[in-house]
């Protein structure tokens, strides 16, 4: 790796492998807990996947304002001017997935009357009122988003690992949460 | 007037002939009855989309005021249809054999300041349970009176949801069931 490559913050960092867990974990939970039958089971699923997309939301508002007050540290020089554009580009597209689907989520879960209780403890407001057709609309959104965001994901990790095995320049290892 | 269920459809017309009542009808599309459950703490909204009633509603002789209700069951319109499919399953209404709640009103009382209460017998899913109804009677924009009550319905007292879904702590024994009747004018 290059030397000197500026790292991440703590802060930076925890909050993004945290949102990696996050997405990853509440993606896999939405495609398993929707084919299910019925069963208090499934019920349970549906509301940890709410609990997990506000987190999301929460947490992508956190990273925002942070990196507002403590800005990424700058890429490497070699880093090619195309490699700066499409790794801005996708970073934007992220958080804006990031805050975009569990608002949709969330409008979809107000459309079909089901209102959401995060954590089981803080009752949301619905956003919009119960209504067959608009709930069908919200839901292929909120599908059509997750799809986007795991082809934006899949772009992110393909590039990090180029970056490491590749360019072998710094860029993945400034967000590894240990040292090299 | 207000209200819900149960069965034999149309013993409450009978009766209404029989007594030479006249059955007068509510403006349907006006009028609704809707309800809330809760699933693991969160509020689940839901309505009957067919339902009939037979309102008689004479506020000097609530003697001979009714308010009966027959609700088609298998109408009901929830989160999404999988949903609905799973509550007409025999754990739940078990619509196959019991499609209808009716509810058969037997006294009227008046409570003042256009308050009155109705007692009867609800009958769901094979179970039958007394309940009264606190109903508020207002005017509308149009000039038309409107009904509005709202009562508690224990869901476990009629076996709806039996079995894995007997929990109250994940399907909440409570129903909200709120009911709004609109009474034409001549009413």
């Amino acid at each position: 790796m290059t030397a000197g490559a500026a790292r991440y913050g703590g802060v930076a960092i925890a909050l993004h492998w945290t949102t990696a867990a996050l997405v990853v974990g509440g993606f896999a939970l939405g495609l398993y807990m929707t084919g299910l039958d019925f069963s208090p089971a499934r019920l349970e699923y549906f509301a940890w996947h709410k609990w997990i997309g506000i987190t999301v939301f929460v947490v992508a508002a956190a990273r925002l304002a942070w990196r507002a007050a403590v800005p990424p540290p700058p890429l490497p020089d070699g880093v090619p001017p195309w490699q700066r554009h499409a790794a801005t580009a996708v970073h934007r597209l992220l958080y804006a997935l990031l805050l975009a689907i569990p608002v949709s989520g969330w409008l979809y879960s107000s459309a079909t009357g089901v209102s959401v209780v995060y954590l089981g403890a803080v009752p949301l407001p619905n956003l919009i009122g119960k209504d067959r057709e608009v709930a069908r609309w919200l839901l292929l959104l909120h599908q059509s988003l997750n799809f986007t965001l795991a082809v934006a994901v899949t772009v992110h990790v393909a590039a990090a690992l180029r970056h490491r095995l590749v360019a072998r320049d710094g860029v993945l290892e400034r967000m590894l949460p240990w040292r090299r | 007037m207000r209200i819900l269920h149960p069965f034999v459809p149309s013993l409450a017309v009978l009766l209404l002939a029989a007594t030479g009542a006249a059955a007068q009808g509510v403006l349907v599309e006006r009028s609704e009855i809707r309800f809330v459950s809760k699933q693991l703490g969160a509020t689940v909204e839901g309505r009957f989309r067919k339902w009939k009633a037979s309102v008689d509603f004479r506020p000097q002789d609530l003697a001979r005021s009714r308010a009966d209700f027959e609700i088609d069951l298998a109408s009901i319109d929830l989160a999404s249809e999988e949903s609905e499919a799973e509550v007409r399953r025999p754990v739940w209404f078990d619509t196959a054999r019991f499609p209808q709640a009716t509810f058969r009103s037997s006294a009227l009382k008046d409570l003042g300041a256009d308050r009155y209460e109705i007692a009867g017998r609800l009958t769901l899913k094979g179970a039958t349970r007394d309940i009264v109804i606190p109903v508020q009677l207002r005017r509308d924009a149009a000039g038309l009176s409107v009904a509005e009550g709202q009562f508690t319905l224990r869901r476990l007292d009629f076996g709806v949801g039996s079995g894995p879904w007997s929990d109250p702590a994940v399907v909440a024994d409570d129903v909200l069931v709120r009911v709004r009747m609109v009474l034409p004018r001549a009413g």
